[in-house]
Formats: structure tokens, C-alpha cells, sequence
């Protein structure tokens, strides 16, 4: 399911520095080869909290937090180290279904990636 | 293995080598009279049959030193830790023990652990340790902590010791959390909790340390135990039960029954009021108002039948 999975710690990108910048991922076109999708983890929540995104998309969730956070999949099929602030988590969706995961430090965090071919 | 424990815990002799680890060597400190407390490891943790005469001694809670954490809630968590250790060594009465209520790292981190050794050996005092969710979120998902002060506890780092006729038990609930949930016990300690309470007599004073609050004190923000009340019931017949906590950084407290429950401050920074702000990550007070936010617990047990009285205080 994966093709990329990582988690390091970049320079604030513009982008993050912006509350949860989404880009319309549905109308994209398959000419581009990396799909790129960001959630934002901050204030002890995933924002969005549910995504569509088209197979192939990468979702990178970046911790606007002061406090650590994971992105753990319910089913254990992807899971990060423990993110500090602005630290980050990518993960590549290949095939389509719905794919919940939570913040394993704080439970009552979760959030959806729903892969839509 | 010590057969007082009435389980297959703590070895007294691994435990006492354990603390001995922790404490550290010799320190100077403050003894006034009043309270007749013991001083030596040995005397901390030579408990007797928990049915053994209780008698008066102080311990003290201490909470979230976060080591590691460099945020503008507080730069220098070293320090205030350090102020922690004074306010002790201040005592007019010598705790016998102190226990740690978790997050004694930010980031779970082995020179943090260190760190947090190197500050509290400043103490010549047996320290008690449960974990916290930042010193369970290694990868190793505890190993870190457990290569600490796992040695000699059962499962995921629970156990159960006797001081002076109390019986006190550490349980972790920040391990295997389940998505949407809050804290977890699990039934691997619950088991063993029901286990390790089974012979004693219901007039034995108890003392529960964990990590994070074994009563629901906000859903929303995930600050409960799921499954506490399968714990809470085989508590109940006690005659006195002190549930100790940290996690939320502020006191906090609730009883029901012989059952109460005490949120301590931390030494490190304060959280909002459940529900005062969009999150519980920490609050940022002016640099005067840290002091009074932030602090330490002491604890003075009498008799059986008298619940354990708490001091809290500030360091400002």
C-alpha cells in the first residue's frame, strides 16, 4: 500500500505555516506525477479530519503542536514516530478504501483517509 | 521473593538496588522533629504483612517534570524541577518515599530519562515511577521507560509495594491505547490487580498512583480511563482508597466513597481547565504567574482509618 513513508523535520513549509492548506485533490488530473494532500495536527486534532483523495496521493500531516502526536492506523497498516512541533509524517495511498487512524499518545484524536478511485 | 507481597512482584532486595539506582547516594537534608518517619531504603520498603500496624508517615507526589520540553510555557523545565527537589529537601518532616506520577520526559528520550535521574538524585529518597504517555512514545513503545525503572515489575511496568501498612499500586494506562478511546488499563492488569488485592483485608489503606486520571474529569479531551471502573470495583471494599494522578497539570480532586481521587500539578508547566481552551497543550501564563501554577504534593498518612491527608503547594 505504501511507497512512501517517513518522518523528519523540514523547515516550516509556507504552506504549513497556513492552517490546514487543502488542495482540491477530486478535480486533479492524473498528469502529475505526486498527488500531495496535508492535514494539519494542531490543537489536538486532525484538520481536515477526513480526506478524499485519489489513489497514488501522498498525505503529509505536519504537528502544529507543542505537545508530540502520532498518525496510527486503527489497523496498524501505517504508523508514525512520535511527531514534535513541526515535525512531519507522510504516507503514500495506492489502493482505494477507507482508512481511519488516530493519535496513539492521545486516543481521542482520529481522523480518515477515504482513497476514491 | 518477598511472599509479604502476596504476588509475584517486586523482589524487596531487586527493588531496594532499583530505588537505591534512582535515589542516588548520600544527601544532605532537613529533618525537624514531629512525625516519627523512617529514613532508610530499607525501612521504605522493609513493609511488613499488610496487615502490619499502620503507622504515620509523609510521601510526597511529584508529577510532569516533562524533561526535555523547551517551549515558551516553560524554557527551563530543569530548572523547576530542580526547585522541586529543594522544596522537598525543605521538608520539616523527611518523606519516607516519593512517588512520580508519570511524563517524566517530554519525548521519551534516554537522555532525558538520564537527565530526570541526575535531578532527582539530588533526593535520598526512594522514588516510585509510573509512566506517562511522553515516556511511552519511543518506538520501542515503552522500552526506553521500561530499561529505566521496568526492573522487577510485572507486565508493562505495574506493581504493588507496602510501606508501613499501606499497600500501594502503580498501574500504567497510557500503554496500547484504542482509537476514540481514553486511557487504558487492559485486562493483563486488571487480572493482575485483582490478583495482587485479593488477600488483603479490606481495612488495608491503598494508595493508586497512574498517570493519567482514573475518573473521567473530561471525556473531550481524552482525560479518563476507559476501563477504570473495572479497577474501581475491586477497590471499592477497602475502607480508604487515595487515587493519585497526574497528566492534567492542576489539582484537581473527587470522591466517591472510600474511593478519592487527586490530580497534582506539575513541575513543569500548567493546562488549561477542562474545556477553557480550544485544547489541553500548555498554558501560557506570564513569566511571574508560572511559579504559583506549578508545584508539589506532600501526603500524611495517620492511621488506617483516616483519610491521607494531602499539602499541596506551589513553588511561588
Amino acid at each position: 500500500m505504501s511507497f512512501l513513508s517517513s518522518v523528519g523535520r523540514f523547515a516550516l513549509f509556507a504552506a504549513m505555516a497556513a492552517p490546514a492548506a487543502v488542495y482540491p485533490l477530486q478535480t486533479a488530473v492524473a498528469a502529475a506525477p505526486t498527488k500531495v494532500q496535508r492535514v494539519a495536527i494542531q490543537n489536538f486534532a486532525f484538520s481536515p479530519q477526513v480526506i478524499v483523495v485519489a489513489p497514488g496521493t501522498t498525505v503529509i500531516w505536519t504537528n502544529a503542536d507543542e505537545d508530540p502526536h502520532t498518525v496510527t492506523a486503527n489497523d496498524k497498516g501505517f504508523h508514525s514516530a512520535a511527531m514534535d512541533t513541526d515535525e512531519t509524517y507522510s504516507f503514500t495511498f495506492t489502493k482505494p478504501g477507507e482508512f481511519a487512524y488516530f493519535c496513539s499518545l492521545h486516543p481521542h484524536m482520529t481522523g480518515k483517509v477515504i482513497v476514491k478511485g | 521473593m518477598d511472599h509479604d507481597h502476596g504476588h509475584k512482584g517486586l523482589n524487596r532486595r531487586e527493588l531496594l538496588g532499583h530505588c537505591a539506582g534512582w535515589a542516588g547516594t548520600a544527601a544532605v537534608y532537613t529533618v525537624a522533629g514531629g512525625v516519627v518517619s523512617s529514613v532508610s531504603l530499607d525501612a521504605a520498603l522493609a513493609a511488613g504483612k499488610p496487615a502490619a500496624k499502620a503507622k504515620p508517615f509523609t510521601f510526597v507526589q511529584i508529577s510532569d517534570t516533562h524533561i526535555g520540553f523547551d517551549k515558551p510555557a516553560n524554557p527551563n523545565v530543569h530548572a523547576t524541577a530542580l526547585q522541586a527537589v529543594d522544596r522537598i529537601k525543605a521538608m520539616a518532616v523527611k518523606p519516607d518515599l516519593i512517588l512520580h506520577t508519570g511524563d517524566i520526559t517530554h519525548l521519551s528520550k534516554d537522555d532525558q530519562f538520564d537527565e530526570a535521574k541526575q535531578i532527582l538524585s539530588g533526593l535520598d529518597i526512594p522514588i516510585f515511577y509510573v509512566p506517562g504517555e511522553h515516556d511511552f512514545l519511543d518506538e520501542g513503545q515503552g522500552k526506553t521507560f521500561l530499561a529505566h525503572y521496568g526492573k522487577g515489575t510485572q507486565g508493562l511496568g505495574w506493581y504493588s509495594f507496602n510501606h508501613d501498612g499501606v499497600h500501594f499500586v502503580a498501574l500504567n494506562n497510557v500503554a496500547a491505547l484504542k482509537p476514540g478511546g481514553m486511557a487504558h488499563l487492559g485486562d493483563d492488569q486488571i487480572a493482575w490487580l485483582k490478583k495482587d488485592l485479593a488477600a488483603l483485608p479490606s481495612s488495608t489503606p491503598i494508595v493508586v498512583f497512574a498517570h493519567i486520571p482514573l475518573w473521567t474529569v473530561y471525556e473531550a479531551w481524552g482525560w479518563g480511563t476507559d476501563d477504570a471502573n473495572q479497577a474501581l470495583t475491586l477497590l471499592r471494599r477497602f475502607g480508604s482508597v487515595t487515587v493519585l494522578n497526574g497528566h492534567i497539570h492542576q489539582i484537581l480532586h473527587k470522591v466517591e466513597g472510600n474511593v478519592s481521587f487527586h490530580s497534582a500539578r506539575s513541575t513543569a508547566y500548567p493546562q488549561p481547565a477542562p474545556g477553557a481552551a480550544p485544547s489541553p497543550g500548555p498554558l501560557k501564563v506570564p513569566t511571574e504567574q508560572l511559579p504559583s501554577m506549578l508545584g508539589i504534593r506532600s501526603a500524611n498518612f495517620l492511621r488506617s482509618n483516616a483519610p491521607i491527608a494531602l499539602i499541596d503547594s506551589s513553588f511561588a
